[in-house]
């Protein structure tokens, strides 16, 4: 499934950059996240708990950043095995245009799942994946924002 | 006046009793002393690459015995396929191989990639979680139709294409088809979809392996529709294993539907680890695991073309289906869209002409074989839906269109090679409409009009054929397999008996009926006899049941062991009441001598047959115990017609049905309440298939209705009291009893009858409508009447 939405954020491109870009505040962003390890060079490895429906699992997969073209945009790709429930793979394209508040950082989501996920998840796994998406671009709007005022 | 005993009794069944009371012995219910339990891995991506299977982590985790792949199955044999079609061009189909473990590449979601063997389900399961897998996904062939373009993602790389074969028939016709259709008055065309299906029987299937190092004897108990073929095709294809060292149990089975007719890798990796381990190994399949690597049914996508002369008599028809066969060759998937639809296509109607084309697709699906039918329903569907689409469009009644063009002369001989042997089509049509009162239908349809309701009337008829056979006939079409069937009938010394029949009940109520023949050719209570099934070593070579032969074949069998057991006792009854054999007659259970007062009971002639103390031991061996194989020398045809009336809501497009009604002609009938059960059974299956049930993919392969939250089963409020009727019987003319099988009729018959309704519904109300294909979801019916 595709979506797309974009966010305003109080920060420079810059800061939203370097933001998108670090490990730390990727673990925070991403819901369910509870270890982002790695570097941007051999790309993180990442664990996310979550609940689709009646399938609860843990991803553990690696996210890789390509298409760097620092401060505008990135492309963030990623494919989470979830042993039993399936997998989960998908891209985010984000480009960041200065603006009056900030930055306007618009993202298109492409996602894709399979194995029990599928099965069991589809009728609601594009609910799903829009939420995710939602809550990842509302999580990092705060954690950058709340790093900026510091 | 009803019998009550015998043949035509509507005898309450014998085996409810354990079934209902939660006393039945399924193979779940069986276990082994020191058993183990296997978790299969299966792939979650539709086709890919196995680059590495990393079992290190897993293999050391608590309770582990031992974790299988491919690589522990090179050497042993490719799960065989039990029918080779051979295409128009004279040459054989593709056939790949299909390992127990895959070996390499995996070809659908659901495919096993490794066996974790351990101490409990819980720690296998958790194991499986710990094994890394490296697999390479790669594009896959899901859509038939881009499976077969030039370049499409290959299922079997080495086959080159994803054509496993293009069978015309019948071929000799092809041109003169061609040219009838050119000339015809009328030519109806349609296109549709035969959606695909997956069986869901109650109980899905297990499998429990066992080996004894003594003896060297292997066991496997199984959920299976026939015992003996799973043994012939696993010892002698798989793990090569003689038959006298292994034994195939399928005990007490919760329906089967076709499904569990075939052999399925589960079934040689639990006799095969139970060898390798010295331990029993068990597997239960979950419902999520049904889904995936039970072999599903139908999925044909056809056009059929029907020509009419003038005077709306058929000239002519010609059908191109593509059918899929999903990443392997089930056991019989290749026979399923040819022979037993190729030969179904003339239907109930004198078409003198018929070519049919099918061209069976490999894609990356779970494997398709036959569900309750088989080939049958996919010939009638779009039999019945043309006849009715030309109907509609010359402006004739379809009733009467069918009625013009109906085959009345038996035998009949049709251009798809089979000749019906018996029937009567317009009888059970009369019936029908006495039924269904079709003349009160404009009332109802105001009825319904007046409340908002769009009303429709769909009517079809069916032929099926039952007891494929004979084997010799079969063999020349590609069946790799007799289709006779066996039984063994034991008179003990007190004069009850043991049936032991090579067919298997799985829900048919064999345990009732066929005590019921015996009952009425010896004259005893139906409590004296007992049967026995579905064990190798306690039963003749036998073919098992589906296509509806138990009876017609297995039946038979019974009969023909049970005539040569007459003929011994009335020997031995001539000689204890010192008589010619020539005078001796059987009735109620008693042997008398005609024309004297003389008899002996049922009872002393068996005694006498085991206490051979008076007893002519020159001519005759003690005991009672006679063993009978019936191959029939044609198939049997049950045939009938049937009506579905829907009521339509404009608003949301959901379709109720008002009534259904089926006249079937079975010949004979020796249970009719268990008739009518199957028929009901049927019944809810085809509604089941043309409402709601749909086995859908994406397409990139992963499976999307695996579980009831989206595959939909009929529910009984889905399906309304049906009447059913079997009063036109045309005995058989070519098997003793003169039955023919009523299992799969229901099935065969119930789809075009609601799309035919529905169909009627919409043009009611003006909507240009002419067909939709199923499942009539309320989203497919409204968006055809607002498309």
């Amino acid at each position: 499934m595709e979506m797309s939405d974009s966010k305003e954020i109080a920060a420079t491109p810059e800061q939203v950059f370097a933001a998108l870009l670090d490990p730390a505040v990727l673990k925070d962003a991403v819901p369910g996240c509870t270890e982002m390890l790695g570097t941007l060079e051999d790309g993180f490895e990442a664990t996310v708990v979550q609940k689709v429906g009646p399938v609860k699992a843990t991803f553990r997969g690696r996210v890789a950043v390509s298409d760097l073209d620092a401060p505008h945009r990135v492309t963030l790709s990623g494919e989470g095995k979830g042993g039993a429930a399936g997998f989960a793979k998908g891209g985010a394209v984000v480009r960041l245009e200065p603006s009056e508040a900030g930055t306007t950082l618009h993202y298109e989501v492409d996602a894709k799942v399979g194995g029990k996920l599928a099965q069991l998840g589809n009728r609601i796994i594009g609910g799903f994946a829009k939420k995710m998406a939602d809550q990842f671009f509302v999580n990092f709007k705060s954690r950058v924002e709340a790093s900026g005022a510091n | 006046m009803p019998k009550d005993n015998g043949i035509g009794a509507s005898l309450k069944r014998r085996e409810d009793v354990r079934f209902l009371t939660g006393t039945g012995n399924y193979t779940d219910d069986i276990s082994v002393h020191r058993q183990l339990y296997v978790h299969f891995l299966r792939s979650d991506v539709a086709n890919g690459t196995i680059n590495g299977i990393d079992t290190a982590a897993a293999s050391a985790m608590s309770g582990v015995v031992r974790i299988f792949t491919g690589a522990d199955f090179e050497g042993v044999g490719s799960i065989p396929c039990g029918w080779q079609v051979t295409d128009r061009h004279g040459e054989v189909m593709k056939e790949p191989a299909h390992p127990v473990l895959a070996q390499g590449k995996v070809r659908h979601v659901g495919d096993p990639i490794a066996a974790v063997v351990a101490n409990s389900l819980e720690e296998a399961r958790n194991a499986a979680e710990a094994i890394d897998l490296d697999i390479h996904e790669l594009p896959a062939a899901v859509d038939m139709r881009k499976a077969l373009e030039e370049g499409a993602p290959l299922v079997h790389d080495e086959l080159g294409d994803n054509l496993c074969y293009d069978w015309g028939f019948v071929e000799e016709n092809r041109e003169a088809v061609d040219e009838a259709i050119k000339n015809a008055a009328h030519v109806t065309t349609l296109e549709l979809v035969n959606n695909r299906l997956v069986a869901n029987p109650m109980e899905p299937r297990v499998a429990v392996g066992d080996f004894n190092r003594a003896t060297g004897d292997s066991t496997l108990y199984t959920t299976s529709q026939n015992p003996h073929v799973i043994r012939l095709l696993m010892g002698a294809f798989v793990l090569g294993i003689p038959e006298h060292k292994l034994r195939v149990v399928a005990p007490d089975v919760g329906g089967g539907f076709g499904t569990k007719i075939f052999h399925y890798a589960e079934e040689a990796f639990c006799t095969f680890a139970a060898k390798a381990l010295n331990r029993p190994v068990k597997w239960t399949a979950s419902r999520s695991e049904a889904f995936m690597s039970d072999a599903h049914g139908r999925d044909h996508v056809t056009k059929i073309e029907l020509a009419l002369d003038a005077d709306n008599n058929f000239v002519a028809l010609r059908t191109a289906t593509l059918a899929n066969m999903g990443a392997y060759l089930s056991t019989f998937a290749p026979s399923v869209p040819t022979w037993l639809h190729g030969t179904l296509m003339a239907g109930n109607y004198k078409t003198p002409l018929i070519y049919v084309n099918v061209k069976a697709v490999f894609t990356n699906t779970v494997p398709v074989d036959a569900y309750r039918g088989a080939g049958r329903p996919e010939a009638t569907y779009q039999l019945e839906r043309v006849v009715d689409k030309a109907a509609r469009e010359l402006g004739v009644d379809p009733v009467a269109l069918r009625r013009q063009n109906f085959i009345t002369e038996f035998p009949y001989a049709t251009p798809v090679a089979v000749e019906y042997d018996t029937g009567d089509y317009n009888a059970t049509m009369d019936t029908l409409e006495t039924m269904i009162d079709r003349d009160g239908f404009a009332a109802r349809r105001a009825a319904s009009e007046a409340k908002g309701k769009l009303r429709g009337l769909g009517i079809n008829c069916y032929i099926e054929a039952c007891g494929i056979a004979p084997s010799n006939l079969v063999g020349q079409l590609g069946a790799r397999a007799g289709l006779y069937e066996s039984a063994t009938v034991r008179v003990n010394a007190t004069g009850g008996l043991v049936v032991m029949t090579g067919s298997h009940s799985h829900g048919q109520g064999h345990e009732t009926v066929f005590p019921q023949v015996i009952a009425e050719m010896i004259g005893l209570d139906e409590s004296m006899v007992e049967i026995v099934h579905g064990d190798t070593a306690n039963s003749p070579m036998g073919m098992g049941t589906y296509g509806s032969r138990s009876l017609a074949v297995g039946g038979s069998a019974m009969v023909r062991a049970t005539e040569k057991i007459i003929n011994k006792t009335k020997k031995i009854a001539a000689h204890l009441m010192e008589a010619a054999e020539a005078d001796i007659e059987l009735k109620d259970g008693q042997f008398s001598v005609a024309g004297t007062d003389k008899s002996v009971a049922w009872g002393d002639v068996c005694l006498a047959a085991y206490v051979p103390h008076n007893y002519p031991l020159e001519d005759i061996e003690p005991g009672l115990e006679e063993t009978a194989f019936y191959d029939p020398s044609n198939f049997t045809y049950p045939a009938g017609a049937y009506s579905c009336e829907v009521e339509v809501d404009p608003e949301t497009g959901k379709v109720t049905i008002e009534s259904f009604a089926a006249a079937d002609d079975f010949g004979n009938v020796v249970n009719p309440m268990i008739v009518e059960g199957q028929v009901h059974g049927g019944l809810g299956q085809g509604i089941g298939q043309a409402l709601l049930e749909n086995c859908a993919y994406d397409e990139n392969g992963q499976l999307l209705s695996a579980s009831y939250m989206d595959y939909a089963m009929p529910r009984a409020s889905d399906l309304p009291l049906f009447k059913v009727d079997h009063s036109n019987g045309t005995p058989c003319t070519h098997n003793p009893l003169g039955v023919k099988g009523c299992g799969e009729a229901g099935a065969i018959g119930s789809p075009p009858a609601v799309v035919n309704a529905v169909v009627d519904a919409l043009q009611s109300a003006g909507k240009n409508v002419l067909h939709i294909d199923m499942p009539l979801t309320p989203a497919r019916v409204w968006d055809a009447m607002n498309g």
